[in-house]
């Protein structure tokens, strides 16, 4: 399919009395890495809400591959989150009963893979995050470093079109940060799924291809598209 | 505005070439190419050195007694001169090596000019501060390819510039919320 993979069109969204975005726009392309930047409070991780279908904006409208997502269903929404989109986000999320291993395959697992099969497919994807020895652990006794990179195995396990990810290394130190952004960019690229990546770190923002700009809940591309 | 020579040589050669030099030679003599060989390796990156600079570099070491000629051997051409450090040599490269560098505020200060004459012109010093915020990026994104692709060597080089301009990054985005106030400043 041609086109842009993800377009975003004059958002608006408040949260009650406080407007996060005021006439946001935004596109994707395939396989492209987009860093989105702004000051605490620009209506960045907002935008990145509405891009993923997690939050319905006020007005304005999202296509992801031609579809527009505020015609679907929350079900439809759960659905393509599901089975195109992965999200990797400051803390990890990783859910802490479980082993890192089952929390690579619980995407898989919730599709109705087999377990069997699931775990083969997350074994492969911690090694190629280099955490192959976390796999028995549960993220409660893995480092800051190792639990975000098997958040980053768990957001590519389903092969998605695309990747969110909200300050991914927010909570890490520099080497850490840098090795979590090298394997998500670098993996990302391989698999050809674009990135939509919310920073407000410039040596983040780097790994990029493009920079986006909110500012006062507005985007500004500083660096068009080819 | 920034290029990775210009980093190269904050990095190395704008310090000072006859001191690296110097360090070259504590460790062992060396003839001036393979000194040129050496420096260009490990420092040089983007921007190897004229073997007029070599030379000219090592006469006023040995002019100032910092290096002394060890040998002269011939060779298939011209005869072939071996550089050892002299005991000032020494005493030289360690006050460099202990000394701190004084930090340039070079970028910020031209820049602060063309944002204060933007305001004073009437022209948008936000385009002009996105402008360079721009640039800024695409040179970031310029070094952590090569970092990606570069041995250890070349991402601590790559680190030091990408921190550097990460510096003037946060100054351009300070300022770009503070230009009204600002203006209220140098406006009359």
């Amino acid at each position: 399919m041609t086109g842009p993979l993800l377009v975003a069109e004059d958002l608006h969204r408040s949260f009650g009395p406080t407007r996060a975005l005021a006439g946001a726009s935004l596109r994707v392309d395939r396989g492209e890495v987009v860093a989105v930047m702004g000051s605490s409070g620009s209506g960045k991780s907002t935008l990145l809400h509405c891009l993923a279908g997690i939050v319905r904006p006020d007005s304005g409208r999202v296509r992801f591959a031609g579809r527009d997502l505020g015609a679907l269903t929350d079900s439809e929404r759960s659905a393509l989150r599901r089975a195109a989109f992965g999200f990797v986000f400051q803390f990890g999320q990783l859910v802490p009963e479980l082993t890192c291993l089952e929390n690579v395959a619980l995407p898989l697992r919730l599709d109705r893979l087999g377990r069997r099969e699931a775990e083969r497919r997350a074994a492969e994807w911690l090694d190629r995050l280099e955490v192959a020895e976390v796999a028995g652990k549960r993220p409660g006794e893995v480092s800051g470093g190792q639990g975000q990179r098997v958040a980053v195995a768990r957001a590519l396990v389903t092969r998605p079109q695309v990747v969110f990810a909200d300050e991914p290394t927010g909570a890490l130190d520099s080497l850490n940060g840098e090795r979590v952004m090298r394997l998500l960019t670098g993996a990302a690229r391989e698999t050809g799924a674009a990135v939509v990546l919310v920073t407000h770190e410039a040596r983040v923002a780097a790994y990029s291809d493009r920079e986006v700009v909110v500012r006062d809940g507005r985007t500004r591309d500083l660096e068009p598209a080819a | 505005m920034y290029t990775f020579g210009v980093y190269a040589m904050c990095i190395v050669p704008g310090m000072s070439i006859g001191q690296t030099f110097l360090g070259l030679l504590e460790a062992t003599p060396r003839h001036g190419y393979d000194i040129k060989r050496l420096y260009d390796e490990r420092f040089g990156h983007a921007r190897p050195l004229a073997y007029g600079q070599v030379y000219a570099t090592l006469s006023r070491l040995l002019r100032s007694g910092l290096v002394e000629v060890e040998a002269v051997e011939p060779g298939e051409g011209p005869e072939r001169k071996r550089y050892a450090i002299t005991e000032a040599g020494v005493t030289d490269v360690a006050g460099w090596l202990a000394r701190a560098e004084k930090p340039e505020p070079y970028l910020q200060s031209t820049l602060y000019t063309k944002v204060v004459l933007a305001l004073l012109t009437g022209r948008s010093a936000a385009d002009l501060l996105d402008v360079q915020r721009a640039e800024h990026l695409r040179m970031m994104r310029e070094l952590t390819r090569r970092k990606r692709d570069g041995d250890l060597a070349e991402q601590l080089i790559c680190d030091h510039a990408l921190f550097h301009l990460e510096a003037d990054l946060r100054w351009l985005e300070l300022t770009a919320a503070r230009l009204d106030e600002l203006a209220k400043t140098v406006l009359p």
